[in-house]
């Protein structure tokens, strides 16, 4: 069998499912129950990975989140690659392909570390820091080097075939964590009727409950957990969540928990319809933070050498994978959780050598169980350095006066293959710290435990509660309490019965020192995953600096994936003692979001591909696109951009469309535009102070242009108003400004002006908008339409309500091209019956459809503004010439109005609009190019304007520019150039920026 | 009455109407979620003072149901199938038979004094109705709404965020739910259901 | 993401609904052209930026469409109080000094 450290009993493992694997390209198996790093573990596996600065080999260390070193990349094909998996959360299955994320050829013998360990001294303490300080071209070549060198694992370069999705969850009570603390306090809450959301990150719910060596209620504690788990899944409002990771914890009890339900089955989704996974973004009234603690690695010379593992891991995999990672265990401990290691250790028929123990006088239950067994026990002593380098041979002893920090009495060599070692535990406080609370130090358990969080309730170790008769009698009233406080009444729960067991205080101990001073001793890592040494942090310590966040980034102690899960405590703990503080005075922690990492699939959710942004259409979109329409993005909208015909370029395209509306007949799609129906005896007062000209006068069924601005008096937007009754009116916006201008309306109505009996009502979605345009529009539309077209009584600037296609329709006889132009306005649903009846004419009067590339060329022909385009904000109605749009003397100071006073808006040097007609009649200026007044001045040359929208104008027969130039209006006939980037400077002359038919006489006919 | 433009937008049954999902094509799949558009229903906004004596009067008669007041809600008349909701303190939406909301719309003006208005919008928007067991999965995958029963008992009605795009969700009853859809956002809002519906066989009919 | 409660819709909702409009209880000048230049830039432009208690105005946006007003603590993100256009806060950074509500 070639599962060389597999146990022939116990683990809650199938064994009667076996998996094939991969890892690096060698095939091994293991059993259905597995992770990946246990099933590595069971074949003997003791490099993993290569470390990311030293080249190190390095093995399995934790069984949990906090593993540092088992960091995979999967995947057995290209589309299915993800990076950055913990060995120790990934379930094993049948054909999974695991790589090491680091290491180059090879983990075993990786060439960087062969060629001298080039990272090391490339790549010192102070790294990131002096290389952010660098000239930053220099980040790509250190780039290269720590890719090449290290690997940071790789995306798939293949379309990802998986489905992802997002749930919006709301709960009474969030319980995060499915330990002890968890399963208590969800059975309370859950009994009482109350919505719970139990959510556990493992393969299993359970927590330190699947590897325990108590009992609950005189059995194995597995027993309990399958029990409670059973109750909970069959009441109808608690929801179970398995293999889910809180992984953020935000404002006002907003959890975000990432479900992985179908990573343990395969590489892909086994079922097409299948969620790969899933972010619920879960808004809870109560949450009850159970995540548990991890336990502290020692710090100690050689400590990453594969073979020295944290003690609970130990038990972990011996107890629930019944994989033993070795043949010989040295332990070293400050805390008699060490002795459930060896325990466990001896109990599985392999060799403890001897128990390590800081403490001079341990005499818990635990250290009278372990020398009842024969063990040995060194006291007052710690492991100060391990043997090997593939894998530990040995365990260099000493007595250790953690006070002094210094070794003391003799020293001792034994030989073993594993060290395990505890410095007692860290909870896991990261989420209660995303909301930006401080983490408190708590002497009497070295550790922190959560700030406070306003509704959030932290249980168990979490909170440095380590007994297992509190943590249930804990985790119960908590859940209680919060079913309670959101309104539910309980009863409680009973609880199992605990057998005490008696422990002896642990003592805080983090580094262990060296007979070398530290600085020359071998490698003593803090952080394994960044290769933070104990010495990198007296040396930031020895540069200056002296708060824990400045150490932190000097030596990126706690930083990428790892987020300091191991190290952090450790880190500070002997940044403390160098600077001769506590470690509350050293500074507290603080911990991001996410608290392991998510795949970019899970944070996407369905909002990706066509999915990604609502794409709006109009009611004639199908008839646009088996036109052959290119569509331009406007906002969210799809509107056509042009109608290519045959192999037409853009260019001959909108040339075409433009002569057809010059000369014939032309029709656009205008429905996007925004439409806002005002009602009410004010709505004419209304209408009057939010646009700049007057209203008072307008008569049914007139129109009348308008411009908006902010009261800052900058132009925001602009549109035609109809008056449809004395008490009636229809706005049109912009496309992009309509749900913004809606808003705008009711802000005013709502917090300036109630009294103004007025109602806005959008009906964008409502009218399709078909706008006729073009010499012939009025025969065209005479065929179809029973309304009198004729000149006289439907006059430019007017409206009308009649047939069109015998749909009930209103006109506008309104342009924006500068042509004689009917906008036929019908309820959406009849649109396509209207259109395609004015396309039963085509062929008689040349109608062409046009797309708003060819509207941008008419209409700038005409000097007509796009707002947006033309202006920026920073616009007056004055800059753009268009005092005739303003009343100067309305009764109220409309908006924007008293801003047209400042000392800023009566600058005579703004920039005001302009036509550009380039020298050479064939060069099409660039949108967006710099104007200065003199081409010979060195650089940086003063700008004094840049152009806005700029077109090839077939009517006119040369390329012309809008442009806001400074003092513009007073360089009627100057020249102007524009530098473009190749160096060519292009000259064009100053003119009015109504290039056609100044007098309108087009649109009069 | 005359100052404001009121007209029958309906043309005759010659012409052919397209619902906002005309272009797209039905799915058939189970029974756990069947989604169904009726479109061209009348669809009618009205805003004016919920302490106008004559608004709510006028509702009741016309439409023959109580003006709801309680935000959140709204009433059916089981009879005629038209509905009117609660959208704001001074906002109600109408729904009614295809074809009506003209006539009611000038019935509506003939009895309300004082300030209101009332707006056609049934070109802009359309409804959907949802049945099957998976209806709350749906809602919970695409509102940031709660849907659970607890929180949205049958009669009531909200506005909130559908995906990227906005919709009224409304329970008629136990077993049906509604969306009411804006036409611009139907097409993505039908993508999006076809899509997140995928791992409950949805069946879509349009 | 905040949890806001609607005073018109009179429920909970979740901040994805809503919208900030910035400092709340800024009133436009009843005349603006008697306002000297100064007075005006201060109404256009110049807003609080304070540490602690700040009144805003929100929209509920894909709501009811109603303005109204948020008390909120710019450190912690608590808020205090929603209230009604036309309404005064309860809760203010003088009422907290003297020992009202936290
Ligand atoms: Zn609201």
């Amino acid at each position: 069998m070639s599962q060389v450290n597999r146990l022939g009993l116990g683990g809650c493992i199938d064994r009667t499912q076996t998996y094939t694997f991969t890892f690096n390209g060698n095939q091994y198996t293991g059993f259905k129950g597995d992770t990946l790093a246990s099933a590595l573990l069971a074949n003997g596996v003791s490099i993993v990975n290569r470390s990311f600065k030293y080249s190190r080999p390095r093995g399995i260390v934790a069984a949990g989140a906090e593993e540092p070193n088992a960091i995979m990349q999967l995947g057995a094909t290209e589309a299915a690659q993800v990076p950055n998996i913990r060995a120790t959360q990934q379930a094993l299955y049948s054909g999974l392909a695991a790589r090491s994320t680091n290491g180059w050829p090879n983990v075993e013998n990786d060439a960087m570390g062969l060629v001298g360990k080039l990272g090391g001294p490339m790549m010192g303490p102070g790294f990131y820091y002096k290389t952010f300080m660098a000239p930053a071209s220099m980040w790509m070549t250190y780039e290269k080097l720590i890719r090449k060198a290290a690997g940071l694992g790789r995306s798939p370069k293949e379309k990802d075939p998986d489905q992802y999705d997002h749930y919006h969850r709301h709960c009474d009570v969030l319980v995060i964590g499915a330990g002890p603390a968890g399963l208590s306090a969800a059975l309370a809450a859950g009994r009482s009727g109350a919505r719970v959301i139990l959510c556990d990150e493992q393969e299993q719910m359970g927590g330190h409950l699947l590897d325990t060596r108590d009992q609950l209620n005189g059995q194995a504690a597995n027993l309990w957990v399958t029990q409670v788990l059973a109750e909970l899944a069959s009441m109808p409002e608690v929801l179970l969540l398995p293999r889910t990771t809180a992984n953020g914890l935000h404002d006002h009890n907003f959890a975000t928990l990432h479900e992985r339900r179908t990573e343990h089955l395969a590489d892909t989704a086994p079922d097409a319809n299948q969620v790969r996974s899933r972010m619920h973004h879960v808004r809870a009234h109560q949450v009850i933070l159970a995540t548990g603690a991890h336990e502290r690695p020692l710090v100690y010379a050689n400590n990453d050498v594969p073979g020295n593992m944290i003690c609970g891991a130990v038990s972990t995999y011996i107890r629930r994978y019944a994989v033993i990672p070795g043949q010989r265990l040295v332990v070293t401990t400050t805390n008699d959780d060490g002795y459930r290691a060896a325990l466990d250790w001896t109990e599985a028929g392999r060799e403890v050598v001897a128990i390590v123990d800081a403490r001079p006088n341990p005499e818990g239950d635990c250290v009278k169980e372990a020398r009842k067994k024969g063990i040995r026990i060194i006291t007052g002593s710690a492991v100060f350095e391990a043997k090997g380098t593939k894998r530990v041979t040995g365990a260099r002893v000493s007595g250790v006066d953690p006070a002094t920090f210094t070794l003391t009495g003799t020293k001792e060599d034994l030989a073993c293959d594993t060290i395990a070692s505890s410095g007692g535990f860290s909870p896991v406080v990261h989420l209660s710290a995303h909301t930006g609370t401080r983490p408190i130090w708590r002497d009497d358990i070295i550790g922190f435990i959560p700030g406070n969080v306003k509704g959030l309730t932290p249980v168990g170790a979490v909170k440095g509660v380590y007994a297992l008769d509190r943590i249930l009698a804990e985790g119960a009233e908590a859940g209680s309490k919060a079913a309670l406080a959101s309104g539910f009444s309980v009863s409680g729960i009973e609880l199992p019965s605990v057998t005490k067991q008696l422990e002896s205080k642990p003592i805080a101990l983090f580094q262990v020192p060296h007979e070398k001073p530290t600085m020359r001793a071998p490698k003593q890592f803090v952080d394994l995953q960044n290769d933070v040494t104990a010495a990198g942090i007296e040396l930031a310590t020895r540069e200056g600096f002296e708060s824990i966040e400045h150490v932190k980034r000097y030596t990126a102690l706690g930083f990428g994936t790892d987020q300091g899960k191991l190290g952090n405590i450790n880190g500070m703990a002997i940044a403390a003692r160098l600077l001769n503080q506590t470690i509350p005075e050293t500074g507290t922690t603080v911990f991001r979001p996410n608290y392991t990492g998510i795949t970019f699939g899970a944070i996407a959710g369905r909002h990706c591909r066509d999915l990604f942004d609502p794409e709006r259409y109009t009611a004639l979109h199908a008839w646009h696109l088996q036109r052959g329409a290119k569509f331009e993005d406007v906002g969210q909208w799809k509107r056509p951009w042009y109608f290519p015909v045959g192999n037409e370029t853009m260019h001959d395209a909108v040339q075409r469309e433009c002569r057809a509306v010059r000369e014939k007949v032309g029709i656009l799609d205008a429905s996007t535009l925004g439409k806002i129906d005002i009602q009410g005896k004010d709505a004419r007062e209304f209408i009057g102070r939010v646009y700049t000209n007057k209203w008072a006068q307008l008569g049914v069924d007139k129109c009348r242009y308008g411009l908006m601005c902010k009261d800052d008096g900058m132009v925001m937007d602009d549109g035609v108003t109809t008056c449809l009754g004395d008490n009636h009116f229809l706005m049109t916006t912009t496309t992009g400004g309509a749900a913004a201008i809606l808003e705008w309306l009711e802000l005013w109505h709502q917090t300036e002006w109630p009294e103004l009996e007025v109602y806005f009502t959008s009906v964008t979605d409502h009218w399709a908008t078909m706008t006729l345009s073009g010499p012939k529009a009025r025969d065209l539309l005479s065929e179809i339409t029973d309304i009198d077209l004729s000149k006289d009584t439907f006059k430019f600037m007017e409206c009308r309500q009649g047939q069109v296609a015998g749909v009930p329709a209103r006109v506008y006889r309104i342009s924006f091209t500068g042509e004689l132009t009917y906008e036929i306005n019908v309820q959406a649903n009849y649109a396509m019956h209207v259109w395609k009846a004015l396309f039963a004419h085509e062929h008689t009067y040349g109608l062409t459809p046009y797309g708003t590339e060819t509207m941008h060329v008419l209409r700038a022909e005409k000097g007509f503004i796009i707002v947006g385009q033309d202006t920026d904000g920073s616009v007056t109605p004055e800059d753009l010439g268009m005092q005739w749009c303003v009343g100067y003397d309305k009764p109220f100071s409309w908006i924007g109005q008293r801003a047209l006073s400042r000392p800023d808006t009566r600058r005579e040097d703004r920039k005001q609009l302009v036509g550009l007609k380039p020298v050479d009649p064939k060069v099409v200026l660039q949108e967006g190019a710099q104007i200065v007044l003199d081409p010979t001045q060195s650089i940086p040359m003063k700008m004094v304007g840049h152009v806005t929208s700029s077109y090839f104008s077939p009517t006119l027969g040369h390329g012309f520019a809008l442009a806001l130039l400074v003092s513009g209006s007073k360089r009627m006939g100057e020249k102007v150039y524009m530098p473009m980037a190749d160096g060519k400077v292009i000259e064009a002359e100053v003119v009015s920026p109504i290039f056609l038919d100044p007098k309108g006489v087009r649109q009069n006919v | 009455m005359s100052k404001v433009a009121v007209f029958n937008q309906c043309p005759g049954s010659e012409v052919m109407a397209e619902s906002p999902l005309a272009h797209q094509s039905s799915v058939k799949g189970g029974r756990a979620l069947i989604v169904t558009e009726h479109a061209f229903l009348g669809h009618l906004i009205l805003r004016g003072q919920a302490d106008n004596e004559s608004l709510k009067s006028a509702v009741l008669s016309v439409v023959g149901v109580e003006l709801p007041l309680q935000p959140l809600t709204f009433v059916l008349n089981e009879t005629t199938g038209a509905s009117v909701q609660w959208l704001s303190p001074d906002e109600w939406l109408l729904i009614l038979p295809a074809g009506q909301e003209y006539e009611v719309e000038q019935n509506l003006r003939q009895q309300i004094s004082g300030h209101f208005s009332i707006v056609n919008v049934g070109g802009g928007q359309t409804l959907l109705r949802l049945k099957g067991d998976k209806v709350f999965d749906l809602l919970s995958k695409s509102c940031v709404y709660d849907v659970h029963e607890r929180n949205f008992p049958v009669g009531k009605a909200v506005a909130t965020t559908f995906a990227k795009a906005t919709a009224i969700i409304r329970r008629p009853n136990e077993q049906e739910w509604e969306l009411v859809i804006r036409r611009s956002f139907a097409d993505y809002c039908y993508r999006w259901i076809t899509d997140a519906g995928r791992e409950f066989d949805l069946t879509f009919t349009v | 993401m905040l949890h806001i409660f609607c005073p018109y819709c009179g429920e909970h909702r979740e901040e994805a609904e809503f919208r900030p409009k910035g400092q709340a209880h800024i009133a436009r000048p009843l005349s603006p052209e008697q306002c000297s230049d100064e007075e005006w830039a201060e109404y256009l432009f110049f807003r609080d930026n304070p540490r602690g208690i700040h009144h805003e105005l929100w929209v509920h946006a894909t709501g009811c469409r109603k303005f109204f007003n948020v008390t909120r603590h710019t450190v912690s993100y608590e808020i205090l109080e929603t209230y009604k256009m036309g309404e005064k806060p309860k809760v203010t950074a003088e009422s907290l000094a003297k020992g009202g509500r936290s």
